[in-house]
This record gives C-alpha cells, structure tokens and sequence, in this order.
C-alpha cells in the first residue's frame, strides 16, 4: 500500500461483521484503564443450534486476524485456516458454529492504536493504553455475550491464540467447555521477549515511525516493520525447513554480486515477507500486540504456581505441539500439561512431528489435524453434540 | 484403529476390564492406541486418561477421542495428585520403567489401587534356558535379545511380592496368567505360580 492510501478500518468483505461493545459498561483494562466503546470485528461461519452450545472461539495469533476461511480483503489470498474450515473439515461447518474475532489492539477493525481515539479525534498512536493477553480476552467475552453464548463449545488458537485459550480458561471456566491451545505457551519466554524487542526496535529505529504519530504526519514506518517482520519470521521456521527450502541457492544469478543485494534466495524471500507484511499490518498495533504477548505470564499471574490457574477446571483440554518449533518448543506445552494434570484436569497431549517449525499450525499437517478431529469428536460426543448426519456422539 | 474398532479385547487387557468398577476414574499408564480406555468408556462408563510414550499410539488414542498424553511412567506420575484416581494400570510396563519401586509408590498414591501385570523371570521355562544354554532367555512373553530389549528391571512374581511387602502395599488379589494371557488352574500368585505363571496379574492397594 502506497503512503496516500488509507490504512482500510474495516474489512472490505461483506461477510466481515463489526459491532460496537462497551459503551455503558467500559472494559477495564490491566493496566488500569477503562476502555469502552470497543469496536470488534468479527466472522461467523456455520449455524449457532437452538440451545447454543456448538459454538467455538477461534483465537488468532499476533499478525493474524479474523479472515480464518475468507479471503484477505487486503492481500487477497485465502484465509489462515481456511484447509480447516468447511462442510466435514476439522471444524465442521456443518456442525460447529464458529467465530473469530480481531484481537483488542489489532488493525483489521477491532479497536486499536491506528483508530481515532474518540476524546481527541485523532488516531491514538502511543496514547493507545498498553494493553494484555488477558484484555483481548475480555473484549473477546464480552462478543461471546453479544452473541447470547453462556457456554462456547470450544476454544481453540496457535501461538498467540493459544495463549488466549488457556487465558479463557483461566477466567472463564465454566464457559469453556473444551479448549485447544497449539504451540503456545503458558508465559512467554526471555528469547521470544528479546526477538520482539529487536522487531520493536527495528520500528522505532525508522524515521517515519515519527515517535509514534507517524498517521498524523502521513508517514508509514514501511521499513521498520518490514524488518521486524523479516526478524520474525525466521523465528517461525526451522534450521532444516530454511535449509530444504533454500539451502544456499542463489537468487537469479549464477554467482555472488560482492554486494549486498539478495544474492541468496533466503534473503529475497524474507525482503518478501517483509515487503508485503506492511501493507496489511499497523506499526503501532505490532508495538502493541508483541508486548501484550511479552507480559503473559499465567503462572505469575496466580500466586506464582500455574496449576493454580486451573484448579478445579472441568475444561477437556488437548495441548498440541510440533518437535520443530523451537519458538514454543513442547517443552512450554509439557509445563501446561504438568500443572493441568496436577489437579487431575481431564487433559490430552500430542506433540505432531513435523519439521516446518512454529508454522506448522498453520500448514497441511495430517496428524494434527486428525489430532484435532478426534479430540473435537470425543468432545462433541461428551457434550451431546448432534453429529451431521443426525446420529449424537461416535 | 485397529484394536478398538473390532471390539475385541486383548484377552489379559479382558481380565483387567472385568477387575474395574463401572463410572469409577482411571489412569491408564502405557496405554498404547487406548484399547482399554475406549473399552472401558463404552462398556463401563470410566472416566479415563491414558498415558503414553510413542507418538504414534497418543495420536491415534487422541485421534480416537481418548484423554491421552505423551509421556512416560518414569518422569509423570509425580505431577498427579494424591488420590485422583479409582485405579491405576500398568500393563507389561513396570519391568521397562527406569524406577520400578518410584512407579509403583506413585500409582498407590495416585490411585485408590494399582492393577499390575508383568512377564515372570521365575517361570521354569526361563529358568531352564539359562541353566541349559547359559544365555539370556528369549521366549514368546520375553522376546528380545538382551542388547535391544525395553524391558530392562525384569523381576520374578517373588521379588514383587517382596516389593509390595516392602512398600506397605496390600495385594488384594493375584491372578497367574499362561503365555496367552489366560488365566490358568493355579488359585493365586503365591508358592508355584512363581515356577508355572508366564505373568503375573496384581491387584494392589495402601495398607489401612
């Protein structure tokens, strides 16, 4: 997107939804904010049943947003999750109703630092209040309300989404009657904290970033976020998937430049990945976003010990995670198994052998997505769920 | 998977079944694809978990619809609490766990009993084999060679019993099993079982 155009505040598509939250009763923030009207943007897909209970919460990770299974309104290509999504898919439009929502902070058409704060009419920018993992889902909650939804069937997310799911079900226990959080993590760690820092540093480093007000200069930190993105992106992948990918292949030419073009393949690829990032994702909403991650700690946040975070849960819980990930390795997954089985919680763990890295919750993995069926269809089973074809359970 | 979807049970996971109450909690540790699990759930109405080590017996219990995680007997149980279970069962397990005496003190604690079953070392057949050939027994119950073989703290019914006495553990029932995993015409695992039994069946619970 060029520097003239405005950053788009909804979504192009017309299945996209919008509604407007908190305006009598304002969001309190961690931070100690209260933050209301909050505007959500949202997707459905499948039909809510007559006693609404076969509804699930997909949470989506950190450049994600709400597109799951439509095309981007921006770049055009399919949804994130869209090979999951449909009539006899893992989340079986037939028989789950789903919803996804932008998270608080993002810049697809919830409410966050890009849009105009209603006191001063001007775009936030750094005034925008700092927000949490535990703030998305609040807002998230408050959707679910607007809904009419007492009790969702299922909350699943990858990454940033997962640790939503096991935010959710902190909160809100009784309202989750299953929860699915993928390669996520109960806090995050000091090497992912570090890799944010240097995508947030590579962002303020750019002059057009303007200290943060770079909308109401008409500027676009273009280049910093590209290399924040390019930064993490690496994070994303594996050692053998880069090498496999591109081992040390050169970039249309037959032999080095001695200069610092994109000589090899890996670096064009990433200049990619950075170049076509900032035309669908705010600077500031990624400021924002990675350091609510940064704060997520569900141990600290419960006298220090993470099984107290489920105590009593009746949650059915499946942790997934994938041998490749090195960004939320099992071992994170293996800590939220240990504190959900300290309180004898009703938990499954699979940790999917794949070599794609963080990425492959995102990718054509087989066994996690027969992982995923299963689970749902143990759980549906349990929950007294109709199948398709009108039989109830398996 | 194979072993749910014929309905048919492993005769000696059959006796297992039959030994647990109906609705009652179970931990089932090395539970492989969750054959017992998804028997006693349909059949029993158990609430179960399963523990297991290869990722490709969890991903076809979970896949399954089974509450199953990856891991193993030796490093997971301790995270369990006390009491969180009506039974604990260790299948052709407790002679390939690193700690035998550490597993079977968890599962007394995790559970309200302990169902144990394990290949006999004192049988006569085992026996002869070492006396005649002077090499490690290889047989149908025990059939690797001892370089590759998991089961690395083999035990006769003997020495367990030995254990249990040593661990406050009260044995409320022993069944002696032949090679097939059928029960056999001995009354309990006391006196020849140690000499005839091809594995030993236990039924165990805390003292008091």
């Amino acid at each position: 997107m060029s520097q003239s155009e405005p950053v788009p505040t909804a979504p192009a598509n017309p299945a996209g939804l919008k509604v407007e939250l908190g305006r009598d009763r304002p969001i309190l923030l961690d931070c100690g904010v209260e933050l209301g009207p909050v505007q959500v943007a949202y997707q459905t897909y499948g039909r809510l049943n007559a006693d609404r209970s076969n509804a699930i919460l997909i949470c989506h990770a950190l450049t994600g947003d709400h597109y799951v299974a439509d095309p981007h309104p921006i770049t055009a290509k399919p949804g994130w999750w869209s090979e999951l999504v449909g009539p006899g898919r893992v989340f079986d439009t037939d028989r789950y109703f789903l919803i996804c929502s932008n998270v608080l902070g993002g810049c697809m058409g919830t409410t966050g630092p890009m849009d105009d704060n209603p006191v001063t009419g001007q775009p936030w920018g750094l005034n925008f209040p700092v927000i949490t993992i535990g703030d998305m889902v609040k807002v998230q909650a408050r959707l679910v309300d607007f809904l009419g939804i007492d009790q969702l069937f299922c909350v699943v997310g990858g990454s940033m989404g997962g640790m939503q799911v096991l935010k959710w079900a902190q909160f809100y226990p009784e309202r989750v009657f299953s929860a699915i959080p993928i390669a996520a993590a109960a806090r995050h760690s000091a090497q992912n904290i570090a890799f944010h820092e240097v995508g947030r540093q590579a962002i303020m480093a750019d002059p057009d970033w303007c200290d943060g007000d770079y909308l109401r200069q008409g500027m676009r930190p273009h280049r910093g976020l590209a290399v924040a993105r390019m930064a993490a992106h690496i994070t994303y992948l594996s050692e053998p998937a880069l090498h496999q990918k591109f081992g040390r292949n050169l970039q249309n030419r037959d032999t080095v430049t001695y200069g610092f073009d994109a000589d090899f393949q890996v670096e064009s690829y990433l200049r990619h990945q950075g170049s076509t990032f900032v035309d669908r994702f705010d600077a500031n909403s990624y400021l924002y976003i990675t350091r609510a991650m940064d704060y997520f700690d569900l141990a600290a946040e419960n006298g220090g010990v993470l099984a107290n975070a489920f105590r009593g849960t009746r949650t059915r819980f499946c942790v997934v995670s994938f041998t490749s990930d090195w960004l939320f390795p099992t071992s994170e997954s293996r800590a939220v198994v240990h504190a959900l089985n300290a309180v004898a919680a009703n938990v499954s763990f699979v940790e999917i052998k794949s070599d794609k890295g963080h990425d492959a919750f995102l990718l054509d993995e087989p066994e996690f997505h027969a992982t995923l069926t299963g689970f749902l269809e143990g759980a549906a089973a349990h929950r007294g769920l109709p199948r398709p074809d009108g039989g109830r359970g398996r | 998977m194979m072993t749910v979807s014929n309905g048919n049970l492993r005769v000696d996971l059959r006796l297992i079944a039959d030994m647990v109450e109906p609705g009652s909690r179970v931990l089932d540790v090395g539970c492989g694809e969750g054959a017992l699990l998804d028997w006693l759930g349909r059949t029993k109405g158990v609430d179960g978990r399963g523990i297991e080590l290869s990722m490709a017996g969890v991903s076809a219990a979970v896949s399954h619809g089974l509450s199953v995680i990856q891991g193993d007997a030796d490093t997971d149980l301790k995270d369990y609490p006390s009491g969180a279970f009506d039974y604990v069962i260790l299948s052709q397990t407790l002679q390939a766990t690193y700690e035998p005496r550490t597993v079977l003190s968890h599962m007394l604690r995790i559970g309200r009993r302990a169902i144990v079953s394990f290949p006999n070392f004192g049988h006569w057949r085992v026996r002869l084999h070492l006396l005649a050939r002077g090499r490690m027994p290889v047989t149908d119950t025990l059939a690797y060679e001892w370089y590759d073989t998991p089961n690395i703290h083999f035990c006769t019914i003997r020495d367990f019993l030995d254990l249990c006495r040593d661990l406050g553990i009260t044995v409320e029932r022993s069944i002696p099993l032949d090679r097939g995993g059928k029960t056999m015409a001995i009354p309990s695992c006391e006196g020849i079982a140690n000499l005839f039994a091809d594995q030993g069946l236990f039924v165990l619970s805390r003292k008091g």
